[in-house]
């Protein structure tokens, strides 16, 4: 097994937050066989408490849609969000590190100008405006986390390019005669890309917190509700029915946990000063 | 970045707290006479009704200026400015004797030809609504310093109704004669000849208003003083009427799943009179003019799939009753003599089975839009029913968030598919009704017409005939064909007649007397006897 993993799969941290993962992965997965019933339908009489109809363990909301079977469609809204838009923020910040780190002179200076522009604005003013502007949807809210989460990465990536580019192997690649995209891409990105993934799974925690405080202050899309769009909902009738915000609260809280200690494993696991005191 | 982004929610969150921490200086007293602390929301923009006559204004602005007449809850006028009136035959002739001691706040004499200034000059130039009453007037009259007389050109049923305080509030010609009226400096110091006159406002705390002592009303007003607070937030408005520091709320002040909670308290009592002069019935406008809601079968098909006692129970919290057409039972000339639409999924289906939109794969027949209405979560739960009950047979509704601006911009020039709302009936269905249906008020560009397009002949000449009939007799029977018109081809689902919920403390009597409620003068309420 490659040491990578091996060391991973002994952290306690990186099975906690793996298996939190795997449950809400799955729940979204298999929402429609857990649940036959539409979960926009009303299932039962609205503001029922949780643990006392066995069949909706975690009571109704106030149209009487069964929570437990929100908080598992709902987890598509919130992961898809999450990854989507974390997918997009690296892409984009790996090609704008990377040219920047490779490159340097005017090129770097124009792309770190750029980057420190959107760094400067207060990222969730930023994303909130954005999707106001854009009108809610998954689609907008996506794009508005992605813009404002790339630009650590760019400078991340653009760190790492600018201490591999004068290394040997790289300099053997140009005697070589290897093109700049190629010596890019085949002998300089993957030797960056651990730290990138690590922080890619924290950047995923922190979208879907984004995304959930976005639809909490009623911005998020009203057709594909999230769990930060349940909260907003019952937000004001929290002291009639505390369980309509407290389970998706929950949620939220767990699954960004998970993400957060995976993030930590990963780090552990690809620091090679942790790496030797494994190994020793 | 995560951390920032926490910071921001719970900065976000203690911001909404904070703002609704109430002023200390309006504390209810115990003085002779007493005061009454009434929530004011959202502050008033200003409290010259003539020009403004938005909700929180009426309430404010409706204990300092009045207008002839008010209305009991069966809309039987009563004695304002006026003491007594009396219509001729024909229905074209109405003579008011004004009472004869009544004076402006700064002590000039209220006479005839302040009511002929402000019928005749001012609100004819600033007030729309006042407009389409007045309008009517061949000529309007001071017969002496305390009758007027006004001439109709053709009888107006509900001419009477004009004369309602934020309709007609009578204007001070001495101050206002010949200026222009939208700058003119006196807007600022409301001058009225109500029962309390303004005494302090301080701009987003409170407005407190003293009482009159020269008022015309023998012995009235009972109150020394009412204090408005100013309270943006929803949570904080609860709190203080739980704890007393506030005795009334009024219209939505309260979310409506606070007020069962709150109507249970001991010291407050849950008021639902008051309200018939706006009976609002909530309800769904189709846009008449796209597919598929060009179709009828398609419109009767959606009002056969809304369970309508689900509306009130679960959106609503029981504060109104399922509505039958476009009429409330509270405003004059209602019927029940109409097409119903019980909750009928089959029927609904058969419909659209008839029309040829059946399911596919995934069960969807069609797919339409929902303009959201932009006021609060009452409405943002409403579009959500709407969506999942019309999703039981096979419509899909994508639901259009908007804000203000947007929705009334794209409700007014009819681009949208669906969308909710609740407009104030105003008594009558001429005025507050017939807006919305008749085809010469289909105007592009302006909200709160006939934005639904809908256009039949017969139903504008029933309005018609029925705005100018002499005799409720007449009257009815035209409104009645109406309503079994439109409930037959209903170009909007009506759902819901709206209850406001008016939450006041134990203690105040005779404070909601007639059909404006809370927009009343108050000239009667008084703290009761221990």
């Amino acid at each position: 097994m490659n040491p990578t993993l091996r060391r991973l799969s002994r952290d306690p941290k990186a099975l906690i937050g793996f298996t939190i993962l795997l449950v809400a992965t799955l729940s979204a997965i298999f929402a429609p066989m857990l649940f036959p019933r539409d979960p926009w339908a009303m299932a039962t009489r609205p503001f029922l408490p949780p643990f006392e109809d066995p069949e909706f363990w975690l009571g109704t909301d106030m149209l009487g849609r069964d929570i437990f079977a929100g908080l598992a469609y709902r987890a598509r809204m919130s992961l898809i969000v999450g990854l989507a838009s974390t997918v997009a923020a690296v892409v984009i910040g790996i090609v704008i590190g990377a040219l920047a780190g490779y490159f340097g002179g005017w090129i770097d200076d124009v792309l770190m100008r750029v980057t420190e522009f959107f760094q400067t604005i207060p990222t969730f003013v930023f994303a909130l405006l954005m999707v106001a502007i854009l009108s809610p949807s998954m689609l907008s809210i996506i794009i508005a986390i992605c813009i404002v989460s790339w630009p650590p990465v760019a400078r991340l990536v653009r760190s790492e390019v600018a201490s591999l580019r004068n290394r040997d192997f790289v300099r053997a690649a140009t005697v070589l005669g290897e093109s700049h995209g190629r010596i890019i891409v085949a002998q300089i990105l993957p030797n960056t890309l651990s730290p990138v993934i690590a922080m890619a799974s924290l950047m995923v925690a922190s979208a879907i917190l984004t995304e959930a405080a976005i639809s909490f202050l009623g911005l998020g899309d009203p057709n594909r509700m999230s769990w930060g769009y349940m909260i907003g909902a019952s937000r004001t009738v929290i002291r009639q029915a505390w369980w309509m915000s407290f389970f998706p609260g929950l949620v939220i809280l767990l699954v960004v946990l998970a993400l957060n200690l995976l993030g930590e494993a990963l780090n552990d696991a690809f620091n090679p000063r942790l790496a030797r005191r494994g190994r020793r | 970045m995560t951390r920032l982004t926490r910071r921001s929610v719970l900065k976000a969150t203690a911001a909404g707290v904070l703002a609704g921490i109430l002023p200390a200086a309006v504390r209810a007293q115990g003085a002779d006479g007493g005061s009454m602390n009434i929530i004011a929301f959202p502050e008033p923009p200003t409290l010259f009704i003539g020009l403004d006559q938005n909700g929180s204004t009426q309430t404010v602005a409706g204990k300092i200026y009045e207008s002839l007449l008010t209305f009991d809850f069966d809309f039987n006028p009563q004695p304002g400015l006026a003491t007594s009136w009396e219509m001729s035959e024909d229905g074209l002739v109405y003579t008011f004797n004004l009472v004869q001691n009544a004076t402006w706040h700064d002590g000039t004499p209220f006479t005839a030809h302040d009511v002929v200034f402000t019928c005749r000059d001012f609100l004819m130039e600033v007030h729309p609504r006042a407009r389409v009453i007045f309008g009517n007037c061949e000529t309007i009259e001071a017969l002496d310093d305390h009758t007027v007389r006004f001439t109709l050109k053709q009888p107006f049923g509900p001419f009477l109704m004009g004369f309602e305080m934020s309709t007609a509030p009578m204007i001070p010609a001495h101050l206002y004669e010949g200026t222009d009226y939208r700058t003119n400096p006196n807007n600022d110091t409301p001058v009225g000849t109500g029962p309390f006159k303004l005494a302090e406002w301080s701009r987003g705390q409170f407005i407190r208003l003293e009482r009159n002592p020269d008022y015309h009303g023998e012995g009235q007003p009972h109150l020394e003083e009412l204090v408005f607070p100013i309270l943006p937030d929803a949570g904080a408005r609860a709190v203080a009427l739980e704890q007393g520091q506030v005795q009334q709320s009024q219209f939505f002040d309260i979310e409506l799943f606070d007020v069962p909670r709150l109507a249970e308290l001991p010291h407050l009592d849950l008021i639902s009179r008051g309200y018939e002069f706006y009976a609002p019935v909530a309800r769904i406008e189709f846009n008449n003019r796209v597919a598929p809601f060009d179709d009828v079968r398609f419109r009767k098909a959606v009002n056969y799939a809304l369970d309508r006692q689900l509306f009130a129970d679960a959106i609503f919290f029981g504060l109104g009753v399922p509505a039958t057409g476009p009429i409330s039972k509270r405003t004059r000339f209602y019927s029940d003599d109409v097409t119903t639409y019980d909750y009928n999924l089959e029927q609904a289906e058969a419909l659209l089975d008839e029309m040829g939109l059946t399911p596919d794969g995934d069960g969807v027949r069609t797919t339409v839009s929902f303009l959201r209405l932009p006021w609060g979560e009452t409405w943002a739960r409403f579009a959500e029913m709407v969506q999942q009950q019309l999703g039981q047979i096979g419509i899909r509704v994508e639901i259009e968030p908007s804000d203000p601006a947007s929705w009334t911009q794209r409700y007014a020039n009819w681009d949208f598919q669906m969308t909710s709302n609740y407009p104030y009936q105003f008594g009558d269905p001429a005025l507050g009704v017939a807006r919305f249906f008749i085809s010469s008020n289909i105007r592009q560009g302006v909200a709160y017409s006939n934005c639904t397009g809908y256009s039949n002949p017969q139903v504008d000449a029933l309005f018609e005939k029925s705005a100018h009939g002499v005799t409720d007799e007449e009257r009815q029977a035209a409104y009645t064909e109406v309503q079994q018109i439109l409930t037959d081809e209903v170009p909007m689902a009506w759902l819901v007649e709206v209850d406001f919920p008016t939450l006041l403390d134990t203690r105040y009597e005779d404070v909601i007397v007639s059909a404006i409620g809370t927009n009343e003068t108050y000239r009667k309420a008084k703290l009761a006897a221990e």
